[in-house]
């Protein structure tokens, strides 16, 4: 029988598989580490050398050969095919990541490299030389291309990285566990174990492929738009990135805190109203605000000598650290000498400390549980007013006045029952929609009308409108929110529950 | 030997079937000493070598003994004495560091609780006193209830889910005959109740009440809704260590109506700490040198006072004082085993309780609401758990919770011996196995299980009691003998405690001649 031609699709497929494995390797490393360029170019130097250690170590195989090819077959489909849910979990656990990713990317390499020399070699006897040569390599390139077309436009967009790396290490277990019947008459011995032993292989990765839910990121993907690049769980939260056409995106807990295309309309809208209002302030602090992006537009003040910024979530500051994403968006700022991190409840840590602070940006999530409500009651801001200078400014994220009215109007009414003298104000996030801001002081103050350095969404014009309150955001009644009712939790689940 | 089976169904009446995979958490059995306390059962003929004179000695220093103390210091009365049986001071409002081993909050008292509020004032808690309002930070936090009920979780401690109409309707005829209580008042203008009871009226309209169980006084106004009567009787299991049918129902009343300061409005906000009412015994504690570890074996009355014979724990040392004036600040039962010739006190039934304490790595998870301050089952006949950091603002990690069981046998004696019958690993498995309905995850995230056995926690308000002749008469010195205890009230508060603490304190100090203005 003539089995050539199909043992050359399978050199195809297995071309393709080898290349997939790569560019995955090089997309989840440009994805976390950042610097596609190097990340790209050390990857697939390492993996063609792999190649070449695997096609050297071919020659030591000497016995038994296709039985040797389905078994490396088996091992190209567990390790490639779980390579990316791997290496996403590797870079949320290991301290030297960079180390697994190479050695990841080597041991795929080398099994791929013993790949077609020995398939060359049980060819041989069926072809001459020549036409072994140019068929094998004209199929290889080919399926390279296949792959390397399929990646970018269909693979990653719609299956997504974990998936794309399932699906392909099945397709090497398809060639792995077929080749036993193709091969079979160059298989004499222990036929059935190998099946067995395919069988094994192949349903390790549909039982992952099945139960994706088991596998986070995966199930995360359903739940969110655009790939995910990076999940963890901290002991506060579960932090989420994707990336997507318009760029990246941070979830905690399934709330969207910021798109990388318009992240930057919030944050002016949020820091400099309170900075210029506090004149040449020295001294910030910022409660919240884990993913650096408010402290990045506090450090371009020169007057600024420290900033102090008390973020409960320990992984959440160190991602915004060194995830490259969220560090080349917040322009490397916890890298700024002036910054001092403090990883711990804010209130506790108000309660705790007597230092005064000349601005504060206070930068929660959304009240939407009441471990977060107590941030923002009287209590909070009682404490937070100790904190200020006397003509200190403070500014507060708090919700959409639009979708959350009483919500946003008691966090309003809340901060002015704490003492403080408050200005409401909003702006238009187009990922949140209109969004709403406190500014406040201990003493009264007009409305900021100059903005102190030129800024991509603030004018001196658009700064005042923001402090015009659109008739459908206007005040509506509301209680105080207080440690002991927590109204403000209340009102804001029963208000974002008509727009979920 | 009780096998786990035959454990959880006499003290659960379930056996939880599937046998746990992992072993009892380690923990001990911390305090109430009845062994040493037993040896009053014997009558002890002890004659101390060494004899002392003190102008007074308060024997006990539970809340009723150091608010007595308190009250001495602030008339810059010097020479007394607290001889305390425990090691520590605190009685049932001791606590750990960061958990309460007992009483674990106050509400914030209404105007005329005078000794709490000055107490409160002098601890910062209060924004203003007249009226009292307590700091936002010292009133418990929300959400401060929760009740699980098949598989789920629910906001407050009344069963609304699943409520018919007849069950609410039920539930506001209740609201509505208990505002009528607290819009009541006497000829004298006195509340028919209120916080401490001896400011509240003692006109026949309410006494009546105590002639009927809470039980009784349910079915006359045909209130038979399930959950309203689990509602009650669960406060009454709270509040007094007793069911229903063993209340009185002027306790019963008590309870809801005491703490309102008028019809239509809430209760008063309670106020907490992590280590539970330890913060006020820590605060009453700086009043006096408690002098623990010494068991009162007999108080007698002399010439001119009393004579008080004391022996160390391990029993090897005696010591007597002559007292011009003793404060007993302990309870009852406890003064018929001391002092020659006692009253009668066989009206006085004292609940047993198990407290426990589980020192938690990290929160269990939770189906429907969130974890509050006290969180009840509706399907256990324990009352639940409150979490010590809840006060604190941490809301993730390691917390303690602290696990509450009143064993409420109808026969007070019967309670105490299930009581003391079990040791530490079988209260273990009887608490982790009930926590186990809401909590499948608690043995693996149990780290410590510590239990505090009270055999006799607190005075229970049976029908009839509060109304004795008994309770009235016990409250009277006996010569320089002056009482003080919760148990005189019939209601185990820290108030009630406190205000005797004070009255016996005050008339040691009027017969010691000293001008003064009431702190009651």
């Amino acid at each position: 029988m003539n089995r050539t031609p199909i043992l050359f699709l399978n050199v195809l497929v297995i071309a393709a598989c080898g290349l997939v494995y790569e560019l995955l390797a090089g997309t989840v490393a440009s994805y976390v580490i950042g610097d596609s360029v190097t990340q790209f170019s050390l990857i697939i130097g390492l993996y063609l050398s792999a190649l070449g250690v695997g096609a050297w170590l071919s020659r030591y195989l000497d016995r038994d050969l296709a039985a040797r090819f389905v078994e490396v077959e088996l091992a190209v489909a567990l390790i490639g095919g779980l390579s990316a849910p791997l290496l996403f979990f590797g870079f949320a656990r290991l301290q030297w990541f960079q180390l697994f990713l190479f050695l990841v990317v080597f041991v795929i390499g080398v099994l791929v490299g013993l790949e077609l020399p020995i398939l060359m070699r049980i060819l041989k006897e069926h072809l001459d030389f020549k036409e072994l040569v140019s068929r094998v390599l004209s199929f290889d390139y080919l399926g390279s291309l296949f792959a390397a077309v399929l990646f970018p436009l269909f693979l990653v967009p719609r299956i997504g990285l974990v998936r794309t790396s399932i699906l392909f290490g099945f397709l090497n277990g398809c060639v792995g566990l077929y080749g036993t019947w193709l091969l079979a008459s160059l298989i004499p011995r222990r036929r059935g174990a190998l099946r067995v032993r395919a069988a094994i292989v192949m349903a390790i990765l549909v039982v992952a492929f099945v139960q994706a839910k088991l596998l986070t990121s995966l199930a995360e993907e359903e739940l969110f738009a655009d790939e995910v690049v990076y999940a963890t769980s901290s002991p506060y939260q579960r932090i989420v990135v994707t990336r997507g056409a318009s760029g990246f995106h941070l979830f905690l807990n399934g709330n969207l805190q910021f798109s990388s295309a318009d992240e930057y309309r919030y944050h002016e809208a949020l820091v400099h109203p309170a900075m210029s209002l506090a004149g040449a302030p020295r001294h910030v602090l910022i409660c919240g605000g884990g993913d650096g992006l408010a402290l990045r537009e506090v450090l371009r003040y020169p007057s600024v000598q420290q900033v102090t910024l008390v973020d409960l979530d320990p992984k959440m500051t160190s991602l915004s650290h060194t995830f490259p994403a969220l560090a080349d968006l917040n322009h490397h700022s916890f890298s700024d000498p002036r910054v001092h991190v403090v990883n711990q409840d804010a209130m506790i840590w108000l309660g705790e400390n007597r230092n005064v602070y000349d601005a504060a940006i206070v930068d929660f999530p959304d009240p939407n549980n009441f471990a977060l409500g107590k941030l923002f009651t009287t209590h909070f801001y009682r404490l937070l007013r100790q904190h200020l200078t006397p003509d200190a400014a403070v500014a507060v994220q708090c919700t959409s006045p639009l979708f959350a009215r009483r919500s946003y109007w008691c966090v309003i009414r809340t901060m002015e029952a704490a003492g403080l003298f408050v200005r409401p104000y909003q702006t238009t996030v187009p990922s949140f929609g209109v969004w709403g801001f406190a500014l406040a002081r201990r003493t009264p103050f007009p409305t900021p009308s100059q903005v102190p350095m030129p800024l991509r969404s603030l004018d001196a014009p658009s700064l005042a409108s923001m402090f015009v309150m659109p008739p459908d955001t206007g005040p509506v009644p509301v209680e105080i929110n207080r440690l002991d009712n927590q109204t403000l939790v209340r009102y804001y689940e029963e208000e974002w529950k008509k727009w979920s | 030997m009780l096998t786990r089976r035959e454990l959880l169904i006499a003290f659960l009446g379930v056996a939880c079937a599937p046998r746990s995979r992992h072993s009892l958490p380690p923990g001990e059995i911390v305090g109430a000493s009845d062994a040493v306390g037993h040896r009053l059962r014997t009558p002890q003929h002890i004659v101390p070598t060494e004899w002392t004179s003190h102008d007074v000695v308060i024997v006990g220093a539970g809340v009723a003994g150091l608010g007595a103390a308190w009250r001495f210091r602030h008339a810059d009365f010097q020479d007394v004495v607290v001889l305390e049986l425990e090691q520590v001071a605190g009685g049932t409002a001791r606590s750990g560091k960061s958990f309460p081993w007992g009483a674990h909050y106050v509400p914030v008292p209404l105007p005329e609780d005078r000794a709490l509020t000055r107490v409160l004032s002098e601890m910062g808690i209060l924004e203003s006193t007249d009226p009292p309002v307590a700091g936002e930070q010292y009133i418990v936090r929300d959400p401060e209830e929760r009740i699980f009920y098949r598989g789920r979780w629910y906001e407050g401690l009344y069963l609304n889910a699943g409520a018919s109409a007849d069950d609410l309707r039920q539930l506001r005829e209740f609201e509505a005959e208990i505002a009528k209580w607290v819009a009541w008042r006497d000829a004298r203008g006195r509340r028919a109740f209120a916080i401490p009871s001896a400011l509240a009226s003692d006109d026949a309209e309410v006494m009546a009440l105590d002639a009927m169980s809470m039980a009784q006084w349910m079915d006359a106004h045909r209130w038979t809704s399930p959950r309203l009567r689990w509602y009650v009787d669960y406060a009454c299991r709270d509040d007094y260590g007793a069911r229903l049918a063993d209340t009185s129902a002027w306790a019963g009343v008590f309870y809801f109506a005491a703490r309102v300061a008028a019809p239509g409005k809430e209760s008063e906000p309670l106020i907490t700490w992590p280590e539970g009412n330890g913060r006020l015994v820590a605060h009453l504690g700086k009043s006096a040198r408690v002098d623990t570890g010494w068991l009162v074996v007999s108080v007698t009355p002399s010439q001119g006072g009393a004579d008080v014979v004391a022996v160390s724990r391990d029993g090897r040392h005696a010591r007597g004082i002559h007292a011009k004036h003793v404060v007993f600040a302990a309870p009852q039962f406890i003064a018929a085993r001391v002092i020659p010739d006692y009253r009668d006190v066989h009206e006085f039934m004292y609940g047993s309780w198990l407290v426990a304490n589980l020192t938690l790595k990290d929160r269990p998870s939770s189906v429907g609401f969130p974890l509050a301050w006290d969180n009840v089952l509706y399907e256990s006949p324990a009352l639940g758990y409150v979490v010590a950091t809840h006060q604190m603002g941490i809301d993730y990690g390691p917390t303690v919770l602290t696990y509450y069981y009143a064993l409420c046998d109808r026969d007070p004696r019967v309670a105490r011996e299930r009581l003391l019958s079990l040791n530490r690993d079988q209260w273990a498995e009887v608490v982790l196995s009930d926590l186990e309905r809401a909590h499948p995850e608690i043995r693996a995230l149990t780290q410590r299980l510590d239990v505090m056995r009270w055999g006799h926690a607190m005075i229970r308000p049976h029908p009839g009691f509060i109304n004795s002749e008994a309770r009235r008469r016990a409250r009277e010195p006996l010569g320089n003998i002056h009482f003080a205890h919760s148990d005189l009230s019939g209601v185990a508060l820290f108030e009630e405690a406190l205000n005797h603490g004070v009255r016996a304190a005050e008339e040691v100090l009027r017969a010691e001649g000293r001008e003064l203005i009431s702190f009651r």
